[in-house]
């Protein structure tokens, strides 16, 4: 990785603690002042499988994981032999010789260097239980890297916080017990990726998911419904977390159905609600989406992506779906859908997401992928004195009064009527998932019906002058351009960085809002640009065929991964290479 | 003083004439008037079915929602304010059918909101087919040699669920229905009312004939309300006669109780501008 920056991968089975390791390793990093990416791989299981956790640090910004890894710790021999291959020239292994016999030979090359860390020994030195081992392995990384060992017990005790005393205690020996064996042994020494410290900024850490939620309490949403799915539980959990400190009403509901509906019916009632779910369980609330697009209710669903069909890879991470989220649903419909390519990004746009529900009376998607909701990242503490509550033409109680004749449905010239909520004396109205008049009152004219359609559709016209342009990242005369959308916005940031040092000049059009579609610029990017490529990570390049069908222009080249795996920006650089001397 | 003419909207029902939809429609709105409730207070929350329109034609709040989905749609308004009279009204084949699931949810879950089932065994809107609380045997065109699995029974079902007020009136009995919607109303948690309901078109069966037949009062019997097993056993009943009036009804604290963050002010009604959120984000550092 260079000066100034570290790739440190953990890996064993599930039990193992390799989670909470690898979150504090993540934050020790972050707190020394240094970028941080991470990155969790995990099978769908409870325990055994293989689960790793990846952390980049780096003095400059850090955007994705990556594929080489310097220090490799061990917790198994599966760990060993699945990534050595990943190892840098001169990389190390820190393992537990007492369980995992480990020659040079074993590898097939001579540069790796070994340590062996008696883990288990230590751990049960420590005096806490076996499974601390993980914790041992943790104090020796840190010596590694030459961090003080203060910078663990502190990130330890705010980890561990609500846990034992005792538990907290016996990890910060076992830690201790693991960096005392290194600097002891001064296998640092041999080691030399000593990372400095670069104290002084403190950085978020968090996730996706975690940024989302933030956005959410931000926003003002005071209802949030939803049923636990893989990757976007976590949003459930934080939104729990806050519900009483930030007046929230937070609803674990008996199934998908119920947690859209219930959002549907506090958005009527007039409380900003979203409700979060993977794939399958968008699967099951698409009829209900069309019923908030119908009724004209404001709502925010989160979609974070994984795998399909049905159950797919449940904790992996893909780009799948965003052709069924942008047509869930029977009928023509206005509908908005926001991918973030990043942890800020989805802090942002989902406060946005509520503004534009509110503001056009519609459903709101917001797509993530497990990839984004569950990778954590440094970011500076969002920006928050800008952020403004927008709720369009939500009537207060003096104006409802004023207006006269209320009509929900009212035809107007931008096709936004103005909304009451229940309890507001001269608001009264039925909503309905039928067709209907401005009262809201049944109706099946055919005059009625067409113009009612039109005024869906006039809101989404005057949206599209609101929703802002696509970014273009890198130089302007680059001779390849990347078109992609969501999280493959980390690994191609990267993939440029590393693509300038082969002077190969590249930029990157990243598509945010979906829906709404910026069919304009892209169309003229596509006319401009040398060569054009889509990043996706699906099979069938959904965006692709989404510019083709709103451009009617084909992009010449398509990079796609489909495994159930990111792609390594390194794979984006190869493929580029590709194209550029090949294609 | 709210009377029955600020209830009346711009449309007249569309059911069919005789139809079992009409006297309950007509006690809703009698139990509104005497409950004396504003109607820009009340909410009234429907799936889909015959029955399911009805918040169309009671001028207060309302949502025809999609079908199954009455209960779960009143469960987020009513979170999201706790200060609203939410009714709630659909189908047998809307709640005890597609809908059953939230059913049996929110009574466990007691929230203050009364569930007007319109019972009538069939499916109407549809052109009959079989229900959820069709009489094993019947036959319909969805099962023209008979049905073969026994019914739901929601009396039974509810009480199982935790319901906390629960009971079942008859159509051609507006008064004692009207009282039954009154009592559920006023009642803090959840009151299922399950109404027998002739349907006159596709029902061939279970006709105000034969519920007449059929039905007694509770009242007039020396059922004990508060007692669990006596209820159960009288929600056995069916064939040659069927009970009708209060099952069971317990005080336990809502759903809404139990939630302090709504104590004060609903949801609906709180601040949402320059929420603070830096606390929230140092965590994170």
């Amino acid at each position: 990785m260079g000066v100034g920056g570290l790739s440190w991968k953990i890996g064993g089975g599930a039990g193992y603690g390799i989670m909470t390791t690898g979150f504090i390793f993540s934050k020790v990093c972050s707190r020394a002042g240094l970028h941080v990416f991470d990155h969790i791989e995990y099978p769908s299981l409870i325990r055994g499988g293989h689960n790793t956790y990846q952390v980049i640090a780096k003095v400059e910004e850090v955007f994705s994981h990556l594929k080489k890894v310097d220090l490799l710790v061990a917790l198994n021999r599966e760990t060993i032999d699945r990534h050595e291959d990943e190892l840098v020239l001169g990389g190390a292994i820190l393992y537990d010789g007492d369980k995992i016999s480990l020659i040079e030979e074993d590898l097939g090359r001579k540069d790796v260097r070994l340590y062996n860390v008696p883990l288990l020994r230590l751990a049960e030195e420590s005096g806490g239980r076996r499974i601390m081992m993980n914790s041992v392995a943790l104090g020796a990384s840190v010596a590694l890297i030459g961090f003080d060992f203060a910078r663990i017990s502190s990130v330890m005790r705010d980890v561990f916080q609500g846990k034992a005393r005792d538990t907290i205690d016996f990890n910060i020996k076992a830690a201790k017990l693991g960096y005392d064996y290194v600097k002891c042994k001064a296998i640092e020494k041999d080691f030399r990726r000593e990372l400095p410290e670069v104290d002084g900024k403190k950085r978020m850490l968090l996730t996706g998911n975690e940024a989302v939620g933030l956005g959410a309490v931000k926003a003002g949403c005071k209802f949030y419904s939803a049923y636990p799915m893989t990757p976007s539980s976590s949003i459930l959990h934080f939104m729990a977390a806050q519900e009483r400190s930030f007046g929230m009403v937070v609803k674990h509901t008996e199934d998908e159905i119920a947690a859209i509906n219930m959002a549907i019916g506090a958005g009527f009632a007039g409380a900003r609600a979203m409700t979060a779910t993977s794939g399958g369980g968008f699967s099951l609330m698409s009829e209900a989406l069309g019923l908030a697009a119908i009724t004209e209710t404001p709502i925010v669903v989160v979609v974070c992506q994984r795998p399909g069909p049905s159950t797919g890879l449940p904790t992996r991470t893909e780009q799948g779906d965003l052709k069924f989220i942008l047509h869930a649903s029977q009928g023509d419909f206005p509908r908005f859908v926001i991918a973030p390519g990043d942890v800020e990004e989805c802090f942002y746009r989902t406060i946005e997401a509520f503004n534009l529900a509110e503001k056009y009376q519609c459903p709101v998607i917001l797509l993530l992928d497990k990839y984004l909701s569950e990778s954590h990242k440094t970011a500076e503490k969002f920006e928050v004195s800008e952020i403004k509550i927008e709720r369009g033409s939500l009537l207060n109680d003096e104006e409802l009064e004023k207006i006269g004749e209320f009509k929900r449905y009212e035809f107007t010239e931008t096709g936004i009527s103005p909304r009451a909520i229940p309890s507001q004396e001269g608001g009264i109205f039925t909503a309905t998932g039928n067709e209907h008049d401005e009262t809201g009152y049944l109706s099946e004219d055919k005059t009625v019906r067409t113009r009612m359609m039109d005024k869906r559709f006039r809101k989404f016209e005057q949206a599209k002058k609101e929703v802002p342009e696509p970014e273009l990242f890198g130089p302007q005369d680059a001779e390849v351009t990347i078109i992609a959308w969501g999280s493959t916005k980390g690994p191609i940031k990267e993939a440029i960085r590393l693509l300038a040092h082969d002077e190969i000049r590249t930029n990157f059009l990243q598509i945010v809002y979906l829906n709404p579609f910026p069919a304009d610029i892209i169309s003229r990017t596509i006319d401009t640009s040398k060569k054009t490529v889509v990043v996706e990570n699906n099979k069938t390049a959904q965006l692709a065929n989404l510019i083709r069908e709103k451009t009617g222009k084909e992009v010449e080249h398509k990079i796609l991964k489909y495994d159930g795996r990111q792609f390594f920006p390194t794979e984006i650089c190869q493929m580029i290479r590709e194209v550029m001397y090949n294609g | 003083m709210v009377e029955l003419a600020d209830l009346k909207t711009v449309g007249q029902p569309n059911w069919c004439p005789g139809c079992g939809n009409f006297p309950i429609w007509h006690s809703l709105k009698k139990a509104i008037v005497e409950l004396n409730l504003k109607t820009h207070n009340v909410a009234i929350f429907s799936g889909i079915g015959c029955s399911s329109k009805m918040p169309h034609w009671v001028n207060t709040y309302g949502f025809h929602s999609i079908h199954g989905r009455p209960l779960p749609i009143a469960t987020g308004a009513r979170l999201a304010n706790n200060s609203l009279t939410v009714v709630a009204v659909g189908g047998d084949g809307d709640g005890y059918g597609i809908g059953v699931g939230h059913f049996v949810h929110a009574m466990r879950r007691n929230l203050n909101i009364a569930y007007i089932v319109t019972n009538n065994q069939v499916y109407g809107l549809t052109t009959g087919q079989t229900s959820p609380t069709s009489d094993k045997g019947y036959a319909t065109k969805s099962t023209p040699t008979g049905v073969i699995e026994m019914p739901i029974n929601p009396i039974a079902l509810a009480i199982a669920s935790g319901a906390t007020y629960i009971s079942r009136g008859f159509s051609k009995e507006m008064k004692h229905l009207t009282k039954l919607i009154v009592d559920g109303v006023r009642h803090n948690g959840f009151a299922l009312v399950d109404v027998l309901q002739p349907c006159v078109t596709f029902n061939r069966k279970n006709t105000y004939k034969w519920f007449s037949e059929r039905v007694y009062k509770l009242e007039e019997t020396n059922h004990d309300t508060t007692n669990k097993q006596a209820a159960f056993l009288k929600s056995l009943e069916w064939n040659d006669h069927i009970p009708i009036g209060l099952f069971y009804k317990e005080i336990r604290p809502t759903y809404e109780d139990e939630l302090q963050q709504i104590a004060e002010t609903p949801l609906a009604r709180q601040k949402i501008e320059d929420i603070n959120i830096g606390t929230l984000m140092t965590e994170f550092e």
